[in-house]
């Protein structure tokens, strides 16, 4: 029981320091993780996790503690909570002090310009992780489709967005 | 106790950066994280830090931007500890981090608590499908935002066909496709005298239009 804890501090602090441009670029690793090689969730639960994060307030990624509560109550909330935000903040701290060393280094804009397209690729497959499990039907298609287009149009809070969407497919789906 | 000493001089820091306290710094980061909703978060500091408490310049917030972008980890969470650690040292960071994240962990948790007696509810299920969807549609805004001007160089869009294929299509993990694509993508980008590398970083744009990366 103590070796899941293990696994499951590896798996998120690993994350974690994976998470270049964010936490959609991770979704299909965590998923894989989780899912697949752990057995931790099954793939429905993954996605409804990733859902009650876009719920609540604040950064999406914290329904990795939703993760950590089921395997191993408040314990694994914690656990995974530290190891998936520590590292990244004891790394920004340090690495923002230094960063004025490199300041005027023509190698910092090589690696902007050069990660911008992987990360790019990523959120990518991020997004297509998300639309494989739960884009199943047309209104699920057009809740998709119905959101990028009010977008394209006109900024909405996404909050917002977020709220209607759910509602509408409860609505409509049944 | 000694004799009282005069202030010490701050070495070369510019005089606009405002005086916070630890609790008000505190207070508003657990602000920011009550009140961010659906993602975003890195605009509505924007908008609070800059424009609302007038804690730093525009430009500085964007340069930290670029540092918290280029480093691993959330955008949220890195911008919070390089503000809190400009404000009030790596304390400011750390109560900036746990200010952030707060509110969304007690919803989140409390959420986690209910729902695992909730999950025969059908409209529950349903209305979290009804939320992954609807974030499908934002991620792909999000995703043409933030890559508008890599999708218009044949080079960029070759590393981001690839990464896509071999995370999508061929499941290999994402520390091996790091290793594989950012060395080589890096090197096309590498410093050659003469060149100025095309576009306007995209992150810049994107802020100002009101979105951020999660």
């Amino acid at each position: 029981m103590t070796n899941r804890l293990i696994d499951m501090v590896g798996v998120f602090a690993l994350l974690s320091i994976l998470a270049i441009g964010g936490g959609t670029p991770i979704l299909p690793e965590m998923q894989y993780l989780t899912v697949d090689r752990f057995h931790w969730l099954t793939d429905r639960q993954f996605r409804d996790i990733y859902s009650i994060g876009q719920v609540a307030p604040g950064p999406n990624m914290l329904m990795v503690l939703i993760i950590g509560y089921r395997l191993k109550g408040m314990l694994g909330a914690i656990a995974v909570g530290l190891a998936f935000f520590l590292p990244d903040c004891i790394i920004t701290l340090f690495a923002n002090r230094l960063w004025e060393h490199y300041r005027n280094s023509p190698w910092r804009a090589s690696v902007h310009y050069g990660m911008a397209p992987i990360i790019i690729g990523l959120m990518l497959s991020g997004t297509y992780a998300i639309a494989a499990l739960s884009i199943h039907n047309v209104v699920a298609l057009l809740l998709a489709v119905g959101t990028f287009g009010i977008l394209l149009w006109r900024h909405v809070n996404p909050g917002i967005l977020i709220v209607v969407g759910g509602t509408l497919y409860v609505l409509l789906a049944h | 106790m000694d004799l009282e000493k005069p202030p010490l001089e701050t070495k070369s820091e510019p005089a606009a950066r405002p005086q916070v306290g630890i609790a008000e710094l505190f207070r508003i980061f657990l602000t920011l994280g009550a009140i961010s909703f659906g993602g975003g978060v890195v605009a509505y500091m924007r908008e609070y830090l800059v424009q609302g408490q007038h804690w730093m310049e525009d430009e500085d917030f964007l340069d930290a931007l670029e540092v918290s972008e280029t480093l691993p980890g959330l955008n949220a969470i890195n911008m919070s500890v390089i503000i809190g650690d400009r404000m009030r040292g790596a304390l400011g960071a750390a109560l900036a981090v746990l200010g952030m994240t707060l509110p969304g962990a007690i919803v989140v948790l409390s959420l986690a608590v209910l729902w695992q007696g909730e999950l025969h509810f059908r409209t529950v299920g349903y209305f979290l499908t009804g939320v992954a969807a609807t974030a499908v549609g934002l991620l792909v805004t999000l995703t043409v935002h933030l890559g508008h001007n890599q999708f218009r160089r044949v080079i960029d869009i070759v590393f981001i066909a690839l990464t896509f294929i071999a995370v999508t299509v061929f499941h290999l993990s994402l520390p091996l496709v790091l290793v594989l694509l950012a060395p080589a993508a890096i090197w096309l980008y590498r410093p050659i005298a003469g060149r100025v590398n095309p576009g306007v970083p995209h992150f810049r744009r994107d802020v100002r239009r009101g979105w951020m990366r999660h």
